[in-house]
């Protein structure tokens, strides 16, 4: 016991930053969602077992599309592929966690994925524990964000015409943050061109599917010279 | 609500199954990282980037150029983002501008 409340007291400073980030963004997500009719306990439903912040957007979009459970799925995996690449790289880190891995691998999300791989345990600290506690505080201030933001979204009729663009700026700052941390801006320009191009020609409902398998052909056709640019 | 429950839970079960797949995957199918296929290691690495490209593209999917307002709103709050982030960078500052920007647009046009 005494080993968790330490690796509890040396992992919340570290959360703090994503405290911050997830309150805010899960009380946009919670009104968001209130605002197309669904109440709190749904969104608690979502934050608990999806924890994905950028996809809960879009699930909120699914949510109020036509019923189509297999092209939600794909959505799901498209949007989230950017985890497989957390996965590959948490692999060696997580080993040795025991039963704690399952959720340490349920809860990856974009913070906690950057918030882990900045991190070296501290000395006298169990790892697996350490990581354990910054994946739960981080889905703890998720979840609380999302209540509260269904909470006001219910209790105010505010005008939320609009709101959804919080995922758009979301994206955007992302799109900024990766193109600032990159020398090499080819695959952004491609994912965009690519995505834009389909949409042109498959029309805004069946642009996802052939945008990702154009993304992936381009990249693999100049997969050579790719590469070696990176290590210019 | 435009799904009934169940859809909406079956919806909400779904995207849960995919994101936890998503996570998952890498451990199930590359126990040790020395053996993982250089191929799928060099997608790992670069499709994050052009991953939040199409994010964006789907998110703006709805708006028509050529019928009023012609994608005016949603450009001016873009180029909001884009200008706030690049000034203060500053994420709760450009997303909160930003939206803000957005529906006030709305409201006027």
């Amino acid at each position: 016991m005494d080993g968790k409340i330490k690796a509890l007291k040396a992992a919340f400073p570290h959360t703090i930053p994503v405290m911050a980030g997830y309150l805010f963004l899960g009380t946009a997500f919670g009104i968001l969602l209130s605002s197309k009719g669904y109440h709190f306990g749904w969104a608690i439903l979502m934050s608990i077992f999806i924890f994905a912040g950028s996809m809960q957007f879009v699930a909120v979009n699914l949510l109020v599309s036509a019923f189509n459970p297999l092209s939600a799925f794909f959505i799901t995996l498209i949007v989230n592929s950017r985890h497989l690449f957390y996965g590959i790289s948490m692999l060696e880190k997580f080993r040795g966690t025991g039963g704690k891995k399952a959720y340490l691998i349920w809860g990856l999300t974009d913070e906690t994925y950057s918030l882990l791989c900045s991190l070296d345990t501290p000395d006298g600290v169990d790892r697996g524990w350490f990581m354990f506690f910054i994946t739960l505080l981080n889905q703890i201030y998720w979840v609380c964000g999302s209540a509260i933001g269904a909470l006001i979204g219910s209790m105010f009729t505010i005008n939320t015409n609009g709101i959804d663009f919080v995922m758009t700026a979301l994206f955007i700052v992302i799109f900024i943050n990766q193109w600032k941390a990159q020398k090499q801006h080819a695959p952004a320009i491609i994912g965009l061109f690519s995505s834009l191009i389909c949409l042109i020609l498959f029309g805004a409902d069946n642009f996802i599917i052939p945008s990702m398998i154009l993304i992936v052909i381009i990249l693999t056709v100049f997969r050579g010279r790719l590469e070696k640019e990176e290590y210019r | 609500m435009t799904l009934n429950s169940f859809e909406s839970l079956v919806i909400i079960g779904v995207i849960a199954l995919g994101t936890f797949i998503t996570r998952a995957l890498p451990f199930i199918c590359f126990p040790n990282e020395s053996k993982t296929p250089k191929y799928i290691l060099y997608l790992g690495k670069v499709l994050p980037y052009p991953a939040i490209g199409l994010l964006i593209v789907y998110c703006l999917k709805n708006v028509s150029i050529l019928q009023s307002p012609h994608g005016i709103p949603e450009g001016i709050a873009v180029l909001c983002v884009v200008l706030l982030h690049l000034w203060k960078e500053n994420t709760f500052l450009s997303i909160g501008g930003g939206t803000l920007v957005y529906m006030l647009l709305l409201k006027l046009i």
